[in-house]
Formats: C-alpha cells, sequence, structure tokens
C-alpha cells in the first residue's frame, strides 16, 4: 500500500490549510480517512486508544443488514414475477436465479440512488462546514432501500434521501445530533408527502405495472387494516360472508406464521424477513452495538399489547395472535435496526427498557386501532425518538434524587 | 468498621512492558526539575532567583493565593533557570545538582508529641503539603479546609502501574509514620484500601490507626476516586484529601529523619523499554539518566506516568511530581491502512473493549504492544452505554461529561461533579468510540465549578 501512501502524501499540500484545494479538504480527507486511518496521536489525557472508532461500529450495522438486504432481493423478484403471473401460488423457491436477478435489478437502483443522492448532500454540508464525511449515513443509505416498498419510484427515494439528510439530520448538526431517525424520516416523509403512492396496493410488489387485471398486491398490513372496514379483503380476494372466522382462515393462508418467520410475504423491500432480522440482531448484540434492552423490550411490549388487543376482540383485527403481530410487517425490523439507532434511542440504561416497551407497546396500538396507518412501527419509533429525551431526563432525575439522598442519610 | 467492595465494572488493559521486580540504584541526576504545571491552577511566586544556591528542601516557590503552603526542591545544586511560557507563566525551575544532596537542617520530629497544628504546620512549610490533594476539583488540598476524611489506596491498579506491595516492602517504619501524620490532620478517618484480589504486603496490612479497607475488580479498583465512591462518598460542601501510598512514606522519612528526602522506587515500563524494571528516582529528576540506553526504537513517546493519565514529556524530560512510573511506547503517528491496520482489519493488534475486535478471543496471557494513534477521528457522541462498563460509580458518566462539555453548572452538580476527577475518566476516554478527550473536559468542567461554586 505505499503507492496509495505516496499518492496522499502528495496531494496533501493542495489540501492543506493555505493549499489551492483547500476548500476541498473535506472531501479528500473523507477518501484518505476511507483508505487510511489518518495519523492522528492522543494529545493529552490518555495516551492510547481504544482500537473501535464509529467506522468500525457503522460497519457493523452494514454487515448486520447484509442478511436483510439479501433476502429482500429474492422476496423482491419473487413478488414481482407473482404480479406478472398474477398468481400468489407461484411456488417460493422456483426459477431461483431469474427471481434473484429480477430482484437485484429493483433494490440495487434504490441502493445506488439512496447512497449516491444522500453522501452528495452530505459532502456538500461536510465543505460547507468544512469537516469529513461523518459515518451516519453509511447506515442510513443503507436502511433507506429497505424501508421503501419495492416499486417506488426512484426520484421519490431521491427526494426523500434529500428531505431526511437535510431536515432530518443536517439543520441539527450532523450526526449523532439528529432527534429523529434518519431512514425512518425518509419513509415517514414519502407516506405523508405521497400518500396516494405509499400506501394501498399498488407499490409493494415491483412490476405492477405489468401485472394482469384485478390483481393487487396487497400486503398483510394492508389486508388488516381492511379487517375493521365494512368490506374485509386478503390478497385481493374479498372474505366469504364477511365474517372474522373466515377473514382470520383466509388471512393464515395467506400469511402464515412460517412465511412470516421466514419472510416469504409481500412488504418493503427489506423488512419481510423475521429470520434475517435475528441473524443481524445476533451479530449486532454479539458485537454490543445494538441494545439488547432495546430489542427486546420493543418485542416484549408488542407481544404484551398484542395480548391486550386478543383479550379485547372487538373486531378480528384485535383477534389477529399476538405472536403473529412481531412477525408481520416491520415489526422486527424495526425493532432490531431502528430502534436501537442510538442517537435517536433512550440513552441511559434504564431508560432503554421503558423506551423499546413504549415503542412496541405503540406500534401495536396504533396498527391496530388506526386501520389508516397500517405500518405503525414506522410511527411509532418516530413518537418514541422524540419521547427518548424525556425518558431519559426521568432517569437521570431518578439518579440525581438517589445521590442527593445519601446526604441526608448520612 | 473495615468495609469491603467488589467491582464488576472496569477494564485491565493488557500492555507489554510490566517491571520486573528488580531494582537499579540510579544515579544523581544532573538536573531536576520542580514543575508548577503538575499542580493544577496554581500560580507560583518566586522566593528563589535564578543562580541561587539551594538545598534539598529549600522553598523554591509559593502559591501566590495561598502562601502557606509552599514547594521545596528535592536536590541541592544550583537554580539554573526559570523557564516561562506564554504570558510569562512559569512552567519550570530548573536545578543543577551538586551531586552531593546536602539537606535543609531540620531536627527530626516525635509525632506522638507533635499537636495537629505543628504537624500541619510542618508539612506547610518544609514543601510536604502537595502531596496532599483534595477532592472536589482534584488539586493541592486547601489547608484551611477541614477533610472529612483521607483516603489513601495501597495499590494501583492502572495499566504497567508499579507493585506497591513491591515498592514499599520493608518500609513499615516511614509509612506507618506517614499515616501517623496524616491521622493529625483530619477529625475524621484515614482510610487505606487494598487491594482484595491479591495479598498485600506487611507494611499494609500491619498499619494501624487507620480504617483498612479492601477493593477488588478490574481497574479503576485501584483509583483513590473508586475507593472513596464506594466507601464514603462526597457530597456538596466536603472535603475529602487523597495521598499516593509512595508519598505518604515520604512524608513518613521526614518526620522520621527531618530530612527532605525524596527518593522514591519507579517503575521504568512499556513495550518500548529494553528491561522494564523498578529504580530508585528524585522526584523532578531528569529522566535521561534513568532511560540511558533503554528505548528500542526511534519514534516513541515517554510518558512520565502511567499511560491513561500521565504527562507526554521528552526524553530528556523531568518526572512529574506526582509520578511513580515512566512508561514508554511507541507513536502512532503512521498512516494505517484500513484493511490491514484500520477498521477494516481483523485487529488481532488491538486491544479494545469492544467486541467488534477480535480482542475477546484472544488468550488472557496475550499483551498488547498499543501506539499513540487515536485510531479513528473525534466524532460527536454517538454510541451509548459503551462508557458504564467502564465507569464502575453511581453517576451517569455521559450524561456529567456532556454537562461538562455545556457548562451546564446545575447539572454537574446534580450528576456528581464534586466526586470525580478527570482520571476516574481515563478508562471512558480509552474506550470512547467517538475519540472524544473525556478528561480534558471533565478538567474543564471543574475548572468552571472551581471559579463559579468553591
Amino acid at each position: 500500500m505505499k503507492f496509495l501512501e505516496k499518492i496522499v502524501h502528495k496531494h496533501e499540500p493542495k489540501f492543506a490549510k493555505g493549499g489551492k484545494l483547500e476548500k476541498w479538504n473535506p472531501i479528500f480527507e473523507s477518501f484518505t480517512t476511507l483508505a487510511f486511518t489518518p495519523a492522528l496521536t492522543t494529545k493529552k489525557g490518555s495516551h492510547i486508544r481504544d482500537g473501535v472508532d464509529l467506522k468500525r461500529t457503522m460497519m457493523m450495522v452494514i454487515l448486520a443488514l447484509v442478511p436483510c438486504l439479501l433476502f429482500g432481493i429474492y422476496n423482491t423478484g419473487h413478488y414481482e414475477l407473482v404480479a406478472e403471473m398474477g398468481d400468489r401460488s407461484l411456488p417460493y423457491l422456483d426459477q431461483f436465479w431469474s427471481k434473484v436477478g429480477a430482484g437485484a435489478l429493483v433494490v440495487l437502483p434504490l441502493v445506488v440512488v439512496s447512497y449516491g443522492v444522500g453522501l452528495t448532500v452530505e459532502f456538500i454540508f461536510g465543505v460547507i462546514k468544512g469537516h469529513a464525511l461523518h459515518e451516519g449515513f453509511l447506515v442510513s443509505g443503507m436502511l433507506i432501500p429497505l424501508v421503501m416498498p419495492a416499486d417506488v419510484p426512484l426520484w421519490m427515494v431521491a427526494v426523500a434521501t434529500i428531505f431526511a439528510v437535510v431536515i432530518g439530520k443536517e439543520i441539527f448538526g450532523g450526526t449523532g445530533m439528529n432527534i429523529v431517525n434518519v431512514a425512518l424520516t425518509a419513509r415517514a416523509f414519502l407516506f405523508f408527502a405521497y400518500p396516494t403512492k405509499m400506501s394501498g396496493d399498488f407499490v409493494w410488489m415491483a412490476g405492477e405495472e405489468k401485472a394482469v387485471d384485478g390483481f393487487t398486491g396487497s400486503t398483510a398490513m394492508g389486508d388488516l387494516a381492511t379487517f375493521t372496514s365494512e368490506k374485509m379483503t386478503v390478497a385481493g380476494t374479498e372474505v366469504v360472508g364477511q365474517t372474522g372466522e373466515a377473514a382470520m382462515e383466509l388471512f393464515n393462508n395467506s400469511y402464515s406464521m412460517f412465511d412470516s418467520f421466514v419472510g416469504m410475504i409481500p412488504g418493503s423491500v427489506g423488512e419481510t424477513s423475521v429470520i434475517a432480522c435475528l441473524l443481524g440482531a445476533a451479530l449486532l448484540l454479539f458485537t454490543g452495538v445494538g441494545s439488547l434492552r432495546i430489542i427486546l423490550s420493543f418485542g416484549i411490549g408488542g407481544f404484551v399489547t398484542g395480548l391486550l388487543m386478543n383479550a379485547i376482540g372487538s373486531n378480528p383485527y384485535m383477534d389477529l395472535p399476538a405472536a403473529h403481530h412481531l412477525l408481520i410487517g416491520g415489526f422486527a425490523f424495526g425493532a432490531v435496526f431502528m430502534a436501537t439507532d442510538p442517537v435517536t434511542a433512550a440513552q441511559t440504561a434504564t431508560g432503554k427498557i421503558l423506551y423499546g416497551f413504549f415503542g412496541g407497546m405503540v406500534a401495536i396500538l396504533i396498527r391496530v386501532l388506526n386501520p389508516a396507518y397500517p405500518e405503525g412501527v414506522m410511527l411509532a419509533i418516530l413518537f418514541m425518538n422524540v419521547m427518548a429525551p424525556i425518558i431519559d431526563h426521568y432517569v437521570v432525575q431518578a439518579n440525581v434524587k438517589r445521590r442527593l439522598k445519601r446526604l441526608k442519610t448520612a | 468498621m473495615s468495609k469491603s467492595v467488589k467491582l464488576r465494572k472496569g477494564l485491565d488493559i493488557r500492555l507489554v512492558g510490566e517491571a520486573e521486580k528488580v531494582s537499579s540504584v540510579s544515579v544523581m541526576p544532573k538536573s531536576i526539575s520542580i514543575k508548577p504545571t503538575d499542580f493544577h491552577q496554581m500560580i507560583p511566586k518566586m522566593v528563589v532567583k535564578e543562580g541561587d544556591a539551594v538545598k534539598a528542601g529549600t522553598i523554591l516557590f509559593h502559591d501566590k493565593y495561598n502562601p502557606s503552603i509552599n514547594y521545596a526542591s528535592t536536590a541541592s545544586g544550583k537554580v539554573k533557570s526559570i523557564v516561562r511560557g506564554a504570558k510569562r507563566r512559569i512552567l519550570e525551575v530548573l536545578i543543577e545538582t551538586d551531586g552531593q544532596q546536602t539537606f535543609e537542617v531540620r531536627s527530626s520530629m516525635k509525632l506522638a508529641e507533635l499537636s495537629n497544628d505543628q504537624v500541619k504546620e510542618a508539612m506547610l512549610s518544609s514543601g510536604l503539603w502537595p502531596f496532599l490533594r483534595q477532592r472536589p476539583l482534584d488539586v493541592v488540598a486547601n489547608p484551611s479546609n477541614e477533610p472529612k476524611a483521607i483516603f489513601v489506596s495501597a495499590f494501583d491498579s492502572s495499566p504497567l502501574a508499579p507493585d506497591f506491595n513491591y515498592v514499599l516492602h520493608g518500609k513499615n517504619d516511614e509509612f506507618q509514620a506517614g499515616l501517623a501524620a496524616l491521622s493529625k490532620l483530619t477529625s475524621g478517618t484515614v482510610h487505606l484500601t487494598m487491594n482484595g484480589k491479591t495479598n498485600s504486603d506487611e507494611t499494609f496490612k500491619s498499619a494501624t490507626g487507620v480504617q483498612l479497607n479492601s477493593i477488588s475488580g478490574k481497574h479503576p479498583a485501584g483509583n483513590v476516586g473508586t475507593q472513596i465512591h464506594h466507601i464514603d462518598p462526597i457530597n456538596k460542601g466536603e472535603f475529602v484529601w487523597t495521598v499516593n501510598a509512595q508519598d505518604v512514606a515520604l512524608i513518613g522519612r521526614f518526620f522520621l529523619t527531618g530530612k527532605f528526602d525524596m527518593r522514591r522506587t519507579i517503575a521504568l515500563t512499556g513495550s518500548e523499554i529494553k528491561t522494564p524494571q523498578y529504580t530508585e528516582a528524585l522526584i523532578g529528576a531528569n529522566v535521561s539518566d534513568i532511560l540511558n540506553d533503554q528505548i528500542t526504537s526511534e519514534n516513541v513517546r515517554v510518558i512520565s506516568g502511567n499511560v491513561l493519565t500521565g504527562e507526554k514529556i521528552e526524553q530528556d524530560g523531568y518526572l512529574s511530581f506526582y509520578h511513580n512510573q515512566i512508561t514508554v511506547i511507541p507513536e502512532g503517528d503512521q498512516l494505517k491502512f484500513v484493511a490491514t491496520k484500520g477498521w477494516m482489519s481483523p485487529g488481532f493488534d488491538k486491544f479494545s473493549n469492544s467486541r467488534t475486535f477480535p480482542t475477546w478471543i484472544l488468550p488472557k496471557s496475550k499483551k498488547f504492544r498499543l501506539d499513540t494513534n487515536t485510531n479513528g477521528e473525534e466524532r460527536a457522541f454517538v454510541v451509548t452505554g459503551e462508557l458504564e462498563k467502564v465507569f464502575p460509580f453511581d453517576i451517569l458518566p455521559m450524561q456529567l461529561v456532556k454537562a461538562a462539555v455545556t457548562d451546564d453548572i446545575d447539572g454537574m452538580e446534580n450528576l456528581g461533579i464534586y466526586e470525580v476527577a478527570p482520571e476516574d475518566f481515563a478508562l471512558c476516554e480509552y474506550v470512547c468510540t467517538s475519540k472524544i478527550n473525556i478528561q480534558d473536559k471533565i478538567r474543564q468542567g471543574l475548572d468552571l465549578i472551581a471559579s463559579e461554586c468553591m
């Protein structure tokens, strides 16, 4: 790597202070730090430092997202074929490579657009503020395509990414300063700015425009939302007799627990497979990058609320088994990758437990009680992001009070 | 009344270059330096001039705002120069030694016959007082405050630290005399806290007139701040004084012999030292005589003190007032290719508390040669929960650091700034993913508290 080092040293003076290209130093620095850990040394305080840095941490998250990405590519390819043939009973593993190819053609452009647009915005802000690229977007850029519906137009992804990076993050000061999760900001932006494009049955499967007439690409979430209305439908077919039992039976046929667990159901690109999410969770938890407190309490919060809904059971949606709630939609993906974002989550140990629990709870509440928003997880996490500082405030006050008490008893 | 504490949090950084338990008697240094900068926020008022002849124990300067606290020369010779920095701030007082080591004449004192005030007066006038440090603020103790307790740690748990069981072995009398002197300075208790993991030396076990505690766990178990927090925590308005164990023996030696004899045993450690071992050295001694032929590579950092809290000095620099150790480690000022040595590498050469590196998989006997590279650039706080793993206090470290950074005085008070010193945060600074200089931030917070609240 000597030759690369030589190149760096050769061009360094140009970008250094007083050099010709001084203004572009942030960009130069960003690229050199991709190749070399900079020669920065400790000045005072601790003379040695841990090997871990933000790049290493973010790399672990990206590695953890790989199973979701790969599964997402296949699943997208599968449903593209399904839509083209108008037949949901297409065996899942048939035509393996053509599905991979079709999926890659849909998903990879999403990834490219998300990274391309996002990094450009980051670089612009880097140059304005005079700092090198901060690592936060390396993860956000991967999360954004994974929470998008497969058929979302690329320009929308670009607009959403710009909105998320600028409004969601940079105006607050960049990586580490944002209040709400960047990737979810992108998703929420599309959800509210282009509701006709982002809800309903039309975007969840790629290639919808090629689909045969009368075929709808509805998702489990969308179908469940109809359970609270007059006209219950599952996967495009009306429920015979409109009874709750019949609806549940049809629902279980289309989105069985097993299918949902493996991820063989339509939905956003990367969110469908609980197995892939669990693989990612395993890596995050093992390396200590993700918080077990959040993931676990998020699941428990959702499960308990699911049980509560079962106990009330006033419509078929409420009767959906609590465990099934955790397997469909973006619940697992949100719990593992979104809620655990350390910047926007609660920061204290106790706070994380409360944050996760309420997050899971609110997610199910929104899902079941407000069918206008079939996917409650996104909104729940954004809501908890905003609440996290309040949770932390009370945890910190508890610590302060405990320590003040010490003075009185002493 | 003795307390025994077990800690679960902490981190022992395994470094190459632990000192072997062999002592060499070093030659008398050609020069020594007493650095006012070792005493945080102290502004010196010089008593001697350049060219003056001094003896060991001659007062060089005193604290401008607290003139009763004197600072003495540790060697006899001539004041060579008074080195000043920006705004004429005095950086160090250099003394050329005469190789004789003559002492200021004082008669030995019988501690038992001295009153509390006489002990205090003797320590103030002789130059022993600066060994007493005070919490809150982590500065030289203010003699007008009444400490509720005095804490002495019988071991140092920081990386490559000298083993006090070896260093103070056989110095029972001096150590005991020092403790007796300390107990005359407070109406409260003198705490001596031993390592619960190992058997302490007779010097510590036979100590009388003090409360013997034990604490076991990883570093920072040996930090006196950790011990105070778990044994007798400081609340707002209270003061605790702390003294290093070797300095207790020096205080004792003074009262036994009447001589200001500031030789102590220091550890010569670090991966770049040929034969890490112990050596006897004067406080403020020039280290070039000690490091003579010992450094094995070119580009090194010499640290007076340990790698976590020490101070960078030159290869011909001077030992700082409070340090028992010299550490030499490689400088890390090279570009490191990411795939072999950086963030994408497997990282078997890195010691990390995070499992993103395979440190956890390597045998516990494996020791590391770490350099001074920060291993990344400074970022905003992103990762949460990592500081707590190495911070065995009932204090929220990240919130306290943030309060310090934002000059939030109320926040700092509530979150426990009075209990901590920068050194308590040394491990937090080590593990910090965002490479924030946490000790520095805490020091700035303490400075603000000192100017606004004390």
